[in-house]
């Protein structure tokens, strides 16, 4: 059996990159001749939420339920997912390469003294089972076996495009609450303040996003900018050496260190395109490059570019608009 | 009083192109340079912080070459008081025998009465990418994680860690002693000033072997991702481009 976390938002729908992972525990369950794959969900489950795994072909969905798990802590709720993985038989276990993915998986690993591999793109073969990883934030990837069961991995954010599986599942549910141990109870959020995470919130979502780096120059370099932002409706997002220099607060930050973006549109101006950045904008539908020197790795990597100071760029480009629209 | 340790890693600096060893076992840094990951950054400044306020000694740990000592002594320099190198070929050991390793370092230095209330790593290290090497140190020490703190504070026996979590901000409040793995952000790292440099330079860095023989990362090997060859479409130069960039947008519908 394949069990997989899936990780809920605020509305209790399925998150997009847990979707993910159950269509690559799908593809896996084909190379193992169809073993099924069930679904572990934490304190409670909708109805939406059931069909949805239902389209994703998921066997089981394991509802944890109990006052234990209805705040987050990591080893308590790795606990109840191995007290799951225990009824389920199952030989893996796995989750979205998220910061709480990875962190579950890691507690999993740790207590059944397993290896585990985070941010998985394939696997090859199923004996030995090995998989390629990211590592260096995506710049370089790792093969690595997972002999042990279970085996534990989390897989890379667009590792998989999301799909439904072609055959539907029963997504029956069992609920369950695991006896979970006051020790592992110990790291436990005690409250959730909801008004800051909104800053970098938007820029996770947002549709377009413009990038400025270096080549703003400085903290007063950002007034044309942040009008492009604000003509499209845009999120600005910046790189590692802005916030470094104290030109923008962290939480715009986009980057291995940073917020990990997916809009339909990036526009990096200024931004030479370093592992650290690229990181975190790789996902970007489409990247719209403006920086004045053409063999930039943002520039060669992106799908347009304008050649040029974005100091002289964005400000005719914003005209433009304006002029448009009037 | 706490005292804090943090664990940092000599990693390729992220700012230039990836090359790997001849074995493929590791990234090559020989021509990009060194640097400690960023989280760790973050983690030095706050055990800094956290040491000034409560009176308590920060040191720092690394397992790596002889050429790690650098990044102990940027440690040092902005305010680190004890440093302590394990000296063994990095990418030789899985997370599992990292974690081992600190905690072996952690006991030892217990029992010589120089313990740590509280272990800081970074949240992962930004060239393995494990994200698993604190959890598991806990777990070896039996002491209480919390994971990608951004902020950490402690007010007597108590450590308070805020975490960005997918609904807001996560207040945990642990009983030391504890482990947090640290995210950058939530503290600017300071500059070492010319006399902390000097100081550093002078720190006698404590020297240590492997504990156990390391049961290895389950590594066959590393690769580079292929070139994705260019297919840039060059919208044009300067200010003149601007009407080819509108028109873009228009195509691709982002001009509401």
């Amino acid at each position: 059996m394949i069990l997989t976390l899936v990780e809920k938002d605020l509305e209790g729908a399925a998150v997009d990159v847990s979707l993910e992972a159950l269509t690559f525990a799908a593809q896996l369950s084909a190379e193992g001749g169809g073993v099924p794959v069930d679904a572990v969900v934490v304190d409670g489950i909708g109805d939406e939420l059931r069909k949805e795994l239902a389209a994703y072909g998921v066997r089981h969905v394991y509802v944890v339920g109990g006052e234990a798990v209805a705040a987050y802590s990591g080893a308590g709720w790795a606990s109840a997912i191995l007290s799951v993985r225990e009824q389920s038989k199952a030989v893996v276990v796995m989750a979205a390469g998220t910061d709480r993915g990875n962190e579950l998986m890691a507690h999993v690993a740790a207590r059944a003294g397993v290896a585990m591999a985070a941010n998985v793109l394939t696997f090859h073969g199923l004996a030995p089972f090995t998989v390629t990883r990211q590592v260096v934030g995506g710049a370089a990837l790792e093969e690595m076996t997972l002999d042990q069961r279970p085996a534990v991995f989390t897989v890379a954010g667009h590792a998989v495009e999301a799909r439904a599986a072609e055959t539907p599942g029963p997504a029956d549910v069992v609920e369950v609450s695991p006896e979970i141990a006051a020790k592992d109870l110990v790291a436990r959020v005690v409250s959730v303040d909801q008004v800051e995470s909104d800053e970098s919130g938007g820029l996770k979502s947002a549709k377009v996003v413009v990038g400025a780096g270096r080549g703003a120059g400085g903290p007063d370099g950002f007034k044309d900018i942040l009008e492009l932002t604000d003509l499209l409706g845009a999120a600005l997002g910046v790189s590692r050496v802005v916030t470094a220099a104290g030109w923008r607060p962290h939480h715009e930050q986009v980057g291995q260190t940073g917020s990990r973006i997916s809009p339909d549109l990036y526009i990096p101006c200024g931004i030479s395109g370093a592992i650290q950045h690229w990181a975190g904008c790789s996902s970007a539908k489409h990247i719209l490059a403006i920086n004045t020197d053409p063999e930039a790795p943002m520039v060669t990597r992106a799908t347009y570019a304008v050649i040029g100071d974005l100091h002289e760029v964005v400000p005719a480009i914003n005209e433009e608009i304006r002029r448009r629209r009037s | 009083m706490a005292d804090v340790l943090v664990c940092i890693k000599r990693v390729p600096d992220s700012s230039s192109q990836v090359v790997l060893t001849d074995d493929a076992q590791a990234v090559d840094g020989r021509y990009a340079g060194f640097t400690m990951s960023p989280h760790e950054e973050c983690a030095v400044e706050l055990a800094v912080q956290i040491t000034g306020a409560t009176g308590g000694e920060a040191a720092v740990l690394t397992l790596g070459d002889a050429e790690a000592v650098e990044q102990l002594r940027s440690a040092l320099a902005v305010g680190a008081s004890a440093a302590t190198l394990v000296e063994t070929d990095a990418s030789k050991l899985g997370p599992a025998d990292v974690a081992r390793e600190i905690a072996s370092v952690v006991r030892a230095h217990e029992a010589d009465g120089t313990g740590h209330d509280l272990v800081l790593l970074g949240n992962d290290a930004a060239d393995s990418g494990d994200f698993q090497v604190g959890i598991r140190l806990a777990y070896e020490l039996g002491r209480p994680v919390v994971n990608g703190a951004k902020v950490v504070t402690v007010e007597g026996d108590t450590v308070t860690a805020k975490v960005d979590g997918p609904e807001g901000v996560e207040t945990y409040q642990v009983p030391l002693p504890a482990v947090v793995t640290i995210r950058e952000g939530g503290v600017e790292p300071r500059y070492p000033s010319v006399p902390g440099r000097m100081k550093a330079k002078k720190v006698a860095i404590e020297e240590r072997t492997l504990s156990a023989e390391p049961s290895g990362p389950k590594r066959v090997k590393l690769t580079l991702p292929p070139p994705v060859p260019s297919n840039v479409q060059i919208l044009g130069e300067g200010a003149a481009a601007a009407p080819a960039v509108v028109d873009l947008f228009e195509e691709l519908g982002v001009l509401r």
